[in-house]
């Protein structure tokens, strides 16, 4: 770190040297991580270019000889892959907008106000994940049948709702903890409305937090499986998820359609995760929780 | 109208949507499923199902695979806890030094957290295969290791790892990012004295950075051990449903098997508010914990 008051060329050949050995082991850890990481990508990228023929190749190399686009062409011209990202986009969009607007109210109130029940409501909130969410699944389903939500993207969007929502809200309120209530209250004093103060002060200051819920209730409803497979039965409404594995039921003669619809899914994940990555960090104050 | 009522008022709105979604698809669902776990609903009484009582949890604790399966789960979320947390830290602690290219490290790391978890399952899955998986290729490669090929999805344990494996990959980014918000908030100046104080790198991570991450780390873990503990996408999808005959279960997958494959609705719905109150007690004793480190 640069605080030091003495600068590079005088300090002594020794610790000179140290620092370079050091510089060395950060950057061999970094690259150990980052082929950890990369390595299993690299292998569906390959795999999504393999012609036919070579499926099952022991070969390492990323790219396969003969590498072909074919995959791609056969996701998009005879698999029903825009009809399933249509529905995806659908929900997921849906799951976010929703979700962000319930947790970033919820998480107000937890942060901001001290009322009866406070402690109560947000050791509810956690407890909602401890229960096994698939066992919630049969119940749901007959709820939803009387409902008449099942088979339809809505009733998967309140199943998703309710499964990135716990985690929103402490986000949230984790973030609120961080702001300074005076702002809040000048707003109040200079005649707001509580609700007025909270969209027009809080809420602006919130971007990051609202960012992070906004992408994870984004991901629940991009890569749900085990409900969307209960609540959707008709194939119009197949969403992404739904539709890879049923490549994948197949598996024998589909790997390389498989991972190269895997490709397409992801790539609009990674690219929403590196264009929000700086608020990912700032975003994820789950910390300042302060009871 | 006192501050303490007025509040409550107030809080009453803004909470009000969060709770008619979560009671109304989890609390009664919760419920409803605490009522099924106390009759025999099942393939033989799927339309006649009646009240049984305690049965079903009095038989769980019977079953020869039970302890086993529950010991597995503590492994599994112990293990995967344990290597989360050390590579998500070590991976926020290098990409929090001055490197350059620092922000494409950080972007790569973070790929197997955004890439979809049941993709990464399933091309993890297809990466043990056997006879064409990358894995055994790599192992072949590396002889010397004197580790052979091996069939992943033959052996009990080695099926786990396999799944432990894929799980600690799909971990580590989350408490990474988490970390590094963390570590930008510590005070640089606390760093300082340190050195002035004489404190080697070592004494200043475990005198300031962990104490400083404390309360980033503590919640993370919390809901960490629920995730870990509640992980039905891995185990599942890696395994190919239990791979080798059912004997790679844990908890949550055990009683999905039970529910949906074999039918037995009351003995899974108690199986599951058993899991559920197991996690109560563990993060119950987490918030004892915390509370007497004071930091939470």
């Amino acid at each position: 770190m640069s605080g030091h008051s003495t600068t590079r060329a005088t300090r002594p050949l020794g610790q000179r040297l140290g620092r370079a050995w050091t510089q060395v082991w950060v950057h061999v850890l970094v690259w150990a991580f980052v082929l950890f990481a990369v390595f299993p990508v690299l292998q569906i990228v390959g795999i999504s270019l393999r012609p036919g023929d070579q499926l099952y190749s022991t070969e390492l190399s990323i790219i396969p000889d003969n590498a072909t686009l074919d995959a791609y062409r056969i996701m998009f011209t005879e698999k029903p892959f825009m009809l399933w990202m249509r529905n995806s986009v659908i929900v997921a969009v849906g799951t976010a907008v929703i979700g962000v607007a319930l947790a970033s109210l919820g998480g107000f109130a937890i942060s901001r106000y001290r009322f009866i029940g406070r402690g109560a409501a947000l050791q509810g909130i956690l407890m909602t994940q401890m229960f096994p969410a698939t066992m919630l699944l049969l119940p749901l389903y007959l709820m939803m049948r009387k409902l008449h939500l099942v088979d339809t993207l809505g009733g998967v969007m309140v199943a998703y709702v309710a499964t990135a929502l716990p985690f929103c809200v402490w986000t949230m309120k984790g973030y609120y903890d961080t702001i300074p209530v005076d702002l809040n209250e000048a707003a109040l004093i200079d005649g707001c409305s509580p609700f007025q103060a909270f969209v027009r002060v809080t809420l602006p200051l919130s971007a990051p937090a609202l960012v992070i819920t906004g992408l994870f209730s984004f991901m629940t409803g991009w890569s749900e499986f085990m409900v969307a497979r209960v609540l959707l039965t008709s194939q119009e409404l197949a969403t992404l998820p739904l539709g890879l594995e049923s490549l994948f039921t197949t598996y024998q003669t589909e790997w390389a359609n498989y991972a190269a619809g895997s490709l397409l899914v992801s790539l609009p994940v990674v690219v929403l995760f590196l264009v929000l990555n700086r608020f990912l960090v700032s975003g994820l104050t789950l910390g300042s929780v302060k009871g | 109208m006192s501050l303490q009522r007025r509040e409550t008022k107030l809080a009453f709105w803004f909470l009000l949507p969060v709770a008619v979604v979560l009671l109304g698809v989890v609390a009664y669902p919760f419920f409803f499923n605490v009522y099924i776990s106390l009759t025999n609903w099942n393939m033989f009484h799927f339309r006649d199902p009646h009240l049984i009582g305690l049965r079903h949890y009095l038989r769980l604790f019977a079953e020869s695979d039970f302890w086993m399966i529950f010991g597995k789960t503590f492994l599994w979320t112990a293990v995967n806890l344990v290597f989360h947390f050390t590579l998500g830290l070590g991976a926020a602690l290098l990409l929090n030094r001055k490197l350059p290219g620092r922000s494409i490290y950080r972007a790569l790391l973070i790929l197997p957290w955004a890439v979809p978890q049941y993709i990464s399952a399933l091309t993890w899955r297809g990466m043990f295969n056997s006879e064409y998986g990358a894995v055994n290729l790599i192992l072949a490669k590396l002889g010397w290791l004197g580790l052979g090929p091996l069939s992943w999805f033959g052996g009990e344990w080695s099926a786990f790892s396999a799944a432990v494996i894929t799980n600690i990959w799909l971990g580590f980014p989350f408490i990474m990012v988490i970390a590094l918000g963390g570590l930008q908030s510590i005070p640089q100046e606390l760093y300082e004295a340190a050195r002035i104080d004489g404190a080697g790198p070592v004494r200043r991570f475990f005198s300031i950075t962990l104490p400083m991450l404390k309360p980033v780390l503590m919640p993370a873990l919390i809901l960490g051990t629920i995730w870990t503990f509640n992980n039905l996408n891995v185990i599942w999808l890696v395994t190919d449903q239990g791979l080798p005959a059912d004997k790679s279960h844990i908890l949550v997958t055990y009683v999905y098997k039970a529910a949906f494959f074999y039918y037995r609705y009351g003995y899974a719905a108690a199986f599951s508010v058993f899991i559920f109150l197991v996690l109560l007690l563990i993060v119950q004793g987490y918030n004892k914990a915390a509370k007497a480190g004071e930091a939470y």
